[in-house]
């Protein structure tokens, strides 16, 4: 699961509603995967991230050099994009656990799948 | 099956009108073992899919694909924040919604949880084209009913409708502001055949004409004969015999 997957991802148990982001994010296993440098799309997905939450699950995860928050102009800061890039689609958990803030209910994740199936008395009606 | 499947991707793409030259960032519900996320992949996109069957992810591990995958059902609703994604797309999965496999499972609910938890997920004025194989019209209304319900405009758009092994039906969902839809795609350049059913709150006019013609009337046999005409049967030509009063014996 990567980073930028994390940054979207939010409980769907019932009553939860908005609180339920974001997951608090536990890893026992990480890997770093190349992934191809893609500027547009990672200028692209800058706006949609929260970024509490992201240097939340960076540190976490103890990942270096986790830009605190947008700079003025990123569109063209190669250097910054390129570190954006690393953190949200390189960095894969594939095991571990994801937690709801406001239920406590634990989603695992194995294999770098997070689990989000839910039982019947925890869907939302 | 993978060739049928890359196709199906390819015109749901089609159909998604995403904007040129840039990368966008999807949603695949039902990805399975990623044959739709890998064309996905081709064409310069990311994704994110869900899929119900660990069997079928563990394909998809295999196979290396470039998107991350979640186990979910998708009738528990899309667990994302809302305006995540930039459109989502979904091949022959949604119809399994209309199943009960439960007895707890009410069709109806599963479809509105689906349909309103992506309608928060995407952003505003993304589509979702989901291809789907309703077992009947009954089950494509009560699908396009909750889709309705949960505020996407838009309609089905089929291709081939005159053909029973081709024929393919597109579920088009804007959360947006109102846009035509797509025309669906027909072996012949026939503009007048209606390859498409927009859905808005209006009721459906036609049913009505139909309950005030007298059966067996002329004017009855002749829409009769125009259905069947519509439909691609073979009918005879309308002449000034049709429907007149034939002899008691007849």
């Amino acid at each position: 699961m990567k980073l930028l997957t994390h940054n979207l991802l939010s409980s769907h148990v019932r009553g939860v509603g908005t609180r339920g982001f974001p997951l608090r994010l536990q890893a026992t296993e990480v890997r770093i995967n190349p992934v191809e440098f893609n500027p547009d799309f990672v200028a692209r997905m800058i706006p949609k991230v929260e970024w509490a939450a992201l240097v939340q699950a960076a540190d976490t995860l103890n990942l270096a050099e986790v830009p605190k928050e947008p700079t003025e102009g990123y569109e063209h800061d190669e250097t910054f994009l390129r570190k954006m890039h690393h953190v949200l689609l390189e960095v894969d958990v594939l095991e571990g656990t994801l937690q709801c803030p406001e239920s406590g209910r634990l989603f695992p994740i194995s294999r770098g799948i997070p689990n989000m199936l839910l039982n019947d008395e925890e869907t939302e009606t | 099956m993978i060739d049928i499947q890359t196709k199906m991707t390819e015109r749901a793409l089609e159909l998604l009108c995403l904007p040129e030259g840039q990368p966008s960032f999807l949603l695949d519900i039902g990805c399975g073992s990623g044959l739709s996320g890998d064309f996905i992949s081709e064409e310069g996109h990311y994704w994110v899919g869900i899929d119900i069957s660990p069997a079928m992810l563990d394909a998809a591990l295999d196979r290396d694909t470039e998107g991350d995958l979640l186990l979910g059902d998708m009738g528990q609703g899309v667990p994302f924040r809302p305006g995540s994604f930039d459109g989502c797309i979904s091949i022959s999965a949604v119809q399994w919604l209309c199943n009960a496999n439960k007895r707890s499972d009410v069709p109806a609910r599963r479809l509105y949880c689906f349909f309103s938890s992506l309608y928060s997920a995407l952003a505003h004025g993304a589509r979702a084209v989901l291809q789907l194989y309703p077992e009947n019209s009954e089950q494509l209304e009560l699908i396009t009913t909750q889709a309705t319900r949960a505020g996407f405009t838009g309609g089905v758009v089929v291709d081939f409708p005159n053909s029973a092994k081709a024929k393919k039906f597109y579920l088009c969902l804007f959360s947006g502001p109102s846009t035509s839809l797509p025309k669906g795609l027909t072996e012949s350049q026939d503009a007048d055949q209606a390859t498409e059913l927009a859905f808005t709150s209006e009721r459906a006019p036609h049913k009505r004409a139909r309950r005030d013609l007298l059966k067996k009337s002329r004017e009855w046999v002749l829409e009769k004969k125009e259905r069947r005409r519509r439909q691609g049967k073979e009918v005879r030509p309308d002449t000034q015999y049709t429907g007149r009063k034939r002899k008691p014996r007849f």
